[in-house]
């Protein structure tokens, strides 16, 4: 290494130190972020990603394959927001720093990439870096997308040059001093943004490089599915274990049978991509959108050969579960008999494709339970496919059951039917049911047996 | 001034059933459709979530899902003598409103009509005379079953049905209704699992001689997939369907088999909030230009449209005729005019039974969950010793164990008080209601017309209903509860109570929403208001949906039927009309 090198990256940890004090203090003085709405599709969303490209079109065959990558590179789900125009941006992302909103990606001359040259495109897609030479915050996924060819990305930059301009400004970002200062991400870049162009492995067949290709490049699944350092950076040593991201969390990929995909055949995650339901589990959260926007309108080619890729990765060493108390157990055991079993049946098997089974569920069975508590405090809709429309839906029971109920239940499914799990604690559910601002539940007269 | 909107293909009014299923198939098609529904938006997660479905004061008694009458409602009386009085509360039939309306709310009791239901008037004349069909106005249809069969088959793979044929592709199948139509396909899902009270019923009508069969039912038995990729689930017996929202995806309803798909159109549009005031038509009345609606914020709007599509309740359609000018209204005076005409209904009884050793559990029910004999249905049996064309089904039947609405004490007992409330403990576990479904014979006096008296919200006169039920079908349901209380006493059970339909029609005690004619089908102009492709004959691009078509109604449910005419006329729009616009008839 250089002494310029050296002297470089020193600077870079000394930004990266005041950026997570920063990070710190911002969160000690409860900086207040409100969540967005669920992302819905606004009227022609998904059409703008299907409709046929015509061969009139300039450029017709780059812009039908910039088309294409636009949906393996999922840009909708964030470039756009619930009743708003797609591709106009404006959606906050809260990250553990702060809200960051996604920008305005039509054609609009003044407020969205109109004037922007292939060039410019090109340098924000491989090195976070604006048009006026700013840093990109990393929650746009350049560390990602550094690794796709420039063909391809001047193909993306081609077909969101044909979409009907949207004239949106975004709105500013909530981030504390100094992370509002966009040169400190200089230092994260050093220190974390690997550009190392993709190169397939000879030792493996082309659909396992094909799959590579797409999930560690555009498709950037680590994003959500790699938990992160302190400064929001993958854990490359910990590749697909599993991510919190916006109190949802996002299951471990690998071969793990209880948290990973150890159960799921290539097939079965071809199937989940293709209807974002299988019958191992459904797609809620934000992985719905990811559904709906990318993964179920990829060819069946591309599907498989992620999952084929997926399957091969090594399996995530498990974590001892503790045992959970005879009592709470007791409790959840009334809890879910009243509540859920309906739907997932008594014997937690469901109903395979459409209400998910909770035997051998990984969300159930993650270490960190917050994903799990997401969905039964506030619900969580399956995301529709071409192939499987239905938004199946799961109520919220925030209003419903207590935080000593949600958490008894939790540990209650975490607990049975050969599932394996640390118990859930009350307070937690507290925690996550304050920072969702879900309503508490619903105290009746009749409700004296509660604390 | 009405504001003129942008012109559509097709413009669908209502989206009920039948608005669900012409919009997917115009859709499909190419068709730029847009759908007008007066009421809300309504989906499960937000509307009827299993958090809070099942909740008896909100949507049964407090009419949640159904018609807000103060805004507008119908006139009723049971005959011409009478002055028409507005309905201040919903009574013996609930109209719905919103997206889904009374798909939201049926029981998914999904039947398909006898072969000779449709020869109504000929079959009975040529078995049993005329004396037998004097003073009725019924009618053939103008359709066979054969033609109707594909369209059945359908709805039924639409929703996943569940059930047991009875003939498939003309043999006798054990387990099924032996008496239906010969169908191309069994059901695409089992039948429902019978509970005790339905399997008692059906040993003791095996017993009697009689063929037991399950209802078919739009309570799945299992996950299903439909054609459009749309999902349902496993009924969970919760006993709230009629009335209710399903918050498990397992009642078929527009919402669970349709909307999914058609959300994914692009060529689709449903705008909740507008009320269609009429239909408009050019100079010469004979081809309609379009619509004039108005929103919840009391705005106009002219929507033009090539195609109109009368997709609303079957009194909503036939008041939407009758204003907008298109047939002539009939006239019970002169016997001249045909809309309006041949306004049935349902004749309904039923027999409950008490028993002292067993228990029923009526909380373990579902809408259509029920054993049936349909020996009593049609024709399925001799009239010739009779005095009564038609007959209904007789159903050993659990809808739910409801605890306002389904609490049943046995004869004497008295209206409220410590004796009631002893009665209705000691025996809500151990009763067990056997239903008779009978049908409805239309008569020269039964009809609908606009009323000269009420106006609603929006100046229009209201709808006006006469209605009472004719002596053919005292008769006829005096005859089948007879046999039905027979079958209730092979149950063995300690006493029985007979619910005879007794006097005139009350229009405040609910008996069902089956409401059916007005705007009538058959082969002629001259006797029907719409073709068999339920086409306007005097305005060749409006088509009326729904039982307004119907002639008289059936001894059965009617919206197996209502959606296979929907779907046999979606399929004569897209293969001929679209190809040459006008009549699809020659009148």
């Amino acid at each position: 290494m250089s002494a310029r090198r050296v002297l470089l990256r020193t600077f870079g940890i000394l930004v990266v130190l005041v950026v997570v004090l920063g990070g710190f203090i911002a969160c000690s003085l409860h900086h207040v972020v409100t969540l967005p709405p669920e992302p819905a599709a606004p009227p022609g969303a998904r059409e703008l990603l299907t409709a046929p490209i015509d061969d009139s079109v300039a450029d017709a065959r780059q812009v039908r394959r910039g088309q294409y990558l636009v949906r393996v590179g999922d840009c909708l789900s964030c470039h756009q927001v619930a009743g708003g125009q797609p591709f106009a941006g404006g959606l906050g992302l809260n990250t553990p720093f702060g809200v960051i909103y996604s920008a305005n990606i039509t054609p609009d001359r003044n407020t969205g990439i109109g004037a922007w040259t292939p060039d410019q495109f090109y340098h924000a897609m491989h090195d976070g870096i604006g048009i006026h030479d700013e840093h990109l915050y990393p929650a746009f996924p350049y560390p990602w997308f550094t690794h796709v060819d420039r063909q391809d990305i001047d193909a993306i930059f081609a077909f969101l040059k044909t979409l009907p301009a949207v004239a949106s400004t975004p709105p500013p970002n909530q981030l504390p001093f100094p992370i509002n200062i966009r040169a400190s991400v200089a230092g994260w870049n050093l220190l974390f943004l690997d550009k190392t162009p993709f190169a397939p492995d000879p030792q493996q067949s082309a659909e396992w490089n094909r799959g590579a290709e797409i999930v560690n490049g555009l498709g950037h699944c680590g994003a959500c599915h790699t938990p992160k350092n302190a400064l929001g950076a993958e854990k490359r040593r910990l590749p697909f274990y599993g991510g919190v991201i916006e109190a949802h969390f996002a299951p471990d990929l690998t071969e793990n049978q209880r948290s990973g995909l150890g159960d799921w055949t290539i097939d079965d995650i071809a199937a989940y991509l293709r209807d974002g339901r299988n019958a191992h589990a459904n797609a809620g959260g934000l992985m719905a959108d990811v559904i709906t926007f990318s993964t179920s309108l990829l060819s069946d080619e591309d599907r498989h050969a992620i999952a084929t890729y997926l399957k091969s990765l090594p399996e995530r060493t498990a974590t001892a579960a503790a045992s959970a108390e005879a009592a709470a157990m007791k409790r959840g055991a009334q809890i879910y008999a009243d509540t859920c079993s309906a739907c997932h049946l008594s014997d937690g098997k469901g109903q395979p494709g459409f209400f998910p089974p909770l035997r051998r569920d990984a969300v159930a069975q993650q270490s960190d339970p917050t994903g799990f508590a997401h969905i039964v405090l506030a619900g969580s809709r399956s995301g529709p496919a071409l192939s499987r429309p239905s938004a199946l839906t799961m109520p919220s029971f925030a209003w419903k059951l207590t935080d000593q109920e949600i958490a008894d239940v939790l540990t209650y499914v975490r607990n049975s039917w050969g599932n394996q799990a640390g118990a859930v604690d009350s307070a937690a559910v507290h925690k996550l049911r304050e920072r969702l601002k879900l309503q508490t539940e619903h105290l009746t007269d009749n409700s004296s047996d509660r604390e | 001034m009405a504001t003129t909107l942008k012109s559509v293909d097709a413009v669908v009014v209502g989206f009920g059933w039948t608005g669900a299923i012409l919009a997917q198939q115009l859709c499909d098609a190419g068709l730029n459709v847009l759908a007008l529904e007066r009421g809300p938006w309504r989906d499960t997660p937000t509307d009827f979530a299993p958090t809070f479905a099942q909740d008896e004061l909100r949507y049964m008694w407090r009419h949640h899902l159904f018609q807000n009458v103060t805004y507008g409602t119908i006139t009723v009386r049971n005959n011409a003598t009478q002055e028409a009085l507005p309905m201040r509360h919903l009574g013996s039939f609930l109209l719905g409103t919103g997206v889904g309306s009374g798909g939201v709310h049926w029981n998914g009791q999904i039947w398909r009509f006898l072969p000779s239901d449709f020869l109504a008037r000929s079959h009975n004349e040529q078995r049993y005379g005329k004396r037998f069909t004097e003073g009725l106005a019924v009618q053939d249809w103008g359709i066979t079953y054969e033609e109707l069969e594909p369209h059945y088959d359908a709805f039924e793979k639409l929703c996943g049905t569940s059930g047991k044929a009875g003939n498939l592709r003309g043999t006798i199948q054990p387990g099924g209704n032996p008496f239906e139509g010969a169908r191309s396909s069994e059901y695409p899902t089992p039948p429902m699992q019978q509970t005790y009270g339905p399997t008692l019923f059906g040993e003791a009508a095996a017993k009697l001689g009689y063929h037991p069969f399950p209802h078919p039912s739009g309570n799945l038995s299992q996950p299903y997939v439909n054609p459009l990729g749309a999902q349902l689930g496993k009924c969970t017996y919760c006993g709230f369907c009629e009335k209710f929202g399903c918050g498990n995806y397992s009642k078929a309803s527009p919402q669970t088999t349709v909307l999914p798909y058609l959300m994914t159109k692009p060529n689709f549009t449903l705008k909740t909030g507008y009320e269609v005031l009429r239909i408009e038509l050019t100079p010469d009345r004979k081809h309609a230009t379009g619509v004039t609606c108005v929103n919840s914020a009391g705005e106009e709007f002219f929507q033009p449209a090539e195609l109109v599509i009368l997709s609303a309740y079957v009194l909503h359609n036939v008041h939407l005729l009758l204003l907008s000018g298109i047939g002539k209204p009939y006239d019970p005076q002169t016997g001249e005019g045909l809309v309006g005409k041949n306004y049935a209904y349902q004749t309904m009884s039923s027999v409950h039974a008490f028993f002292d050793d067993k228990l029923l559990n009526p909380f373990v029910g579902a809408g259509a969950l029920a054993t049936v004999i349909d020996d009593f249905n049609g024709d399925n049996f001799d009239h010739s010793k009779l005095d009564f064309i038609g007959g209904g089904y007789i159903a050993g039947m659990i809808t739910g164990g409801r605890p306002i609405e389904m609490i049943y004490t046995p004869e004497g007992t008295p209206a409220w008080g410590m004796q009631w409330k002893h009665a209705a403990a000691k025996n809500y576990l151990r009763s067990f209601g056997l239903s008779v479904h009978g049908a409805s014979m239309s008569t020269p006096g039964n009809y609908l017309d606009l009323d000269p008296t009420y106006r609603d919200v929006h100046g229009r006169p209201m709808l006006r209903l006469t209605f009472d039920f004719s002596d053919n079908d005292h008769r006829m349901s005096d005859y089948i509860t007879e046999r039905a209380a027979e079958v209730a006493r092979a149950m063995n059970p300690r006493e029985i109570k007979i619910e005879r339909r007794k006097g005139s029609w009350d229009v405040t005690k609910y008996q069902t929403t089956h409401n059916t004619g007005g705007a009538i089908m058959g082969s002629s102009p001259h006797d029907s208001v719409v073709n068999k492709y339920l086409q306007s004959w005097d305005v060749a691009n409006v088509f009326s949906m729904g039982s307004g078509a119907f002639p008289q109604q059936a001894g059965y449910n009617p919206t197996g039927t209502v959606a296979a005419l929907a779907y046999h006329s979606a399929h004569a729009i897209i293969t001929q009309y679209l190809k040459s616009p006008g009549p699809l008839v020659a009148a």
